[in-house]
């Protein structure tokens, strides 16, 4: 039977990373992963919410939770997967931290309803690598990335903190590298692949998203990469959208994309360009899908 | 360095403790959170002086801080501190305590915040458009970002539109207890 699972998109999914979710969605549905949507989900708090309480960091993530639960049974839910790093550690968080019975009580006492919080909870990119195997989507692959050199940049909470994560290894993780492999691209070893890219500060400290991602963008240029590849909203975000006040900051000109690792995935398999979305990067990848198209057609 | 009277408050290391739930008493300054930390460089205290501090109950100097706002919860503290502190949880909890004794130093990133979950509140998830426009009305920071709307508009990545939950009623209630549990 295939996998089921209760789907969190996380807000920026509905804005700013649009073409994550859709081809995260996209993605699953061509590996047979059912994702069934959790119904009137909320905010997770993302670190505002967990920088101000815990509590309320925990309520708002355990109502979640809570609806998940409430379909689990009929259903059949192996589990709740985000494709959202930070929603992600804020949804484990409060399912660790429900094990205190003096905090679970506050907090059903907050929600007025009993919690089980029970399901296990992963990202989409640990289903796909741990699960179901890179192979499983290397099967997919109809026209390989071939000639794509790429760095894989997980950001730091995909795999952080271990204990909690449970996910690949927290200094040198390879999930990213081995699927981009799978896809046909040329990965190339990359030292920042876990470094901060400045995260939520890139609104009120511009000075310190500046000089993080502008360091993740000089060593992947360093290292000879056509593109990075991520596969977090908000690292996306900053090392994208952001690129021109990094590459004021910095007197650089920077102009490698930014592509979610699904995005990349659809692509290899068939997908087509308007179906990942391609539009919606900032730093245009018009050249490099150029070369790609190119390269594949000598191939042919 | 802020130069703020070194008083003792020999509770405060107790009371972070019980916030984090980590025992400080573990941390012997090896300084491998620091050597991490991506932030470092724009810190006032790095993040094992504020351990110190805390350890040394110099409540002042640890609350009023720019170090602990400035702190991206990126984990990395946490995920190679040998004696297994979660130092980033001891960052939120620092973050909370200045919050409630008002010594929030970092004011654009606590007006930041506070705008992000008034949205929460407002519409159950976030919102973004609203969010800065609300931001940059609390900290009279009116360009902040403007430079980015053209790129973002036109690809379609800054909603103009809330994107409400059905049941915003249950969401606010939540809101509305944590408030009277916090009083």
């Amino acid at each position: 039977m295939s996998p089921r699972y209760a789907y969190y998109p996380g807000c920026s999914g509905l804005g700013s990373s649009l073409e994550y979710d859709t081809s995260t969605r996209a993605m699953c549905e061509s590996l047979g992963v059912e994702l069934v949507d959790i119904p009137d989900w909320n905010c997770c708090g993302s670190t505002p919410a967990h920088a101000v309480d815990h509590l309320l960091s925990a309520c708002l993530a355990g109502r979640n939770l809570e609806i998940a639960d409430g379909m689990a049974e009929e259903r059949k839910l192996d589990g709740i997967i985000t494709p959202c790093p930070s929603c992600l550690k804020n949804l484990k968080t409060t399912q660790r931290s429900l094990s205190d019975p003096e905090f679970r009580r506050k907090v059903e006492q907050v929600l007025g309803k009993p919690l089980r919080a029970g399901l296990p909870i992963k990202s989409v990119l640990q289903v796909v690598v741990e699960d179901l195997g890179v192979e499983a989507l290397g099967r997919l692959v109809k026209t390989p990335l071939a000639g794509m050199r790429v760095v894989p940049y997980y950001g730091c909470i995909m795999v952080r903190p271990p204990r909690l994560m449970r996910f690949d290894d927290p200094e040198n993780p390879m999930a990213l590298d081995n699927l981009l492999r799978e896809l046909g691209a040329e990965v190339l070893p990359f030292a920042l692949k876990t470094d901060c890219c400045g995260a939520a500060l890139g609104t009120v400290r511009k000075d310190v998203v500046a000089r993080l991602s502008g360091r993740i963008l000089d060593a992947a240029v360093e290292a000879g990469a056509d593109a990075i590849v991520t596969a977090c909203p908000l690292c996306q975000m900053n090392l994208d959208m952001r690129r021109p006040q990094i590459n004021r900051a910095n007197r650089s000109r920077h102009n490698l994309p930014v592509f979610y690792y699904s995005q990349l995935a659809g692509l290899a398999s068939g997908q087509g360009e308007a179906a990942t979305m391609m539009d919606k990067l900032c730093v245009s990848p018009r050249l490099l899908l150029n070369s790609l198209a190119q390269h594949t057609g000598e191939r042919a | 360095m802020p130069s703020h009277p070194n008083v003792i408050d020999p509770a405060f290391t107790g009371e972070v403790q019980r916030e984090s739930e980590q025992n400080l008493a573990l941390c012997y300054q090896c300084g491998n959170c620091t050597a991490g930390c991506p932030v470092s460089f724009a810190y006032d205290y790095t993040v094992n002086q504020i351990m110190r501090l805390v350890q040394a109950g110099r409540k002042r100097e640890a609350l009023s801080s720019h170090a602990i706002w400035l702190c991206a919860s990126c984990e990395t503290c946490t995920t190679r501190c040998p004696n297994d502190i979660d130092v980033a949880r001891v960052m939120d909890a620092l973050r909370h305590m200045a919050r409630r004794e008002d010594m929030v130093s970092e004011k654009a990133v606590g007006a930041f915040w506070k705008s992000f979950l008034d949205s929460v509140e407002k519409h159950g998830r976030v919102y973004e458009l609203g969010l800065m426009a609300a931001y940059a009305g609390r900290t009279g920071r009116m360009f902040t970002d403007v430079d980015l709307a053209p790129m973002a508009l036109r690809k379609g990545k800054l909603g103009l539109k809330a994107h409400d939950i059905e049941k915003i009623a249950e969401i606010r209630g939540i809101f509305d207890r944590y408030r009277e549990q916090q009083q």
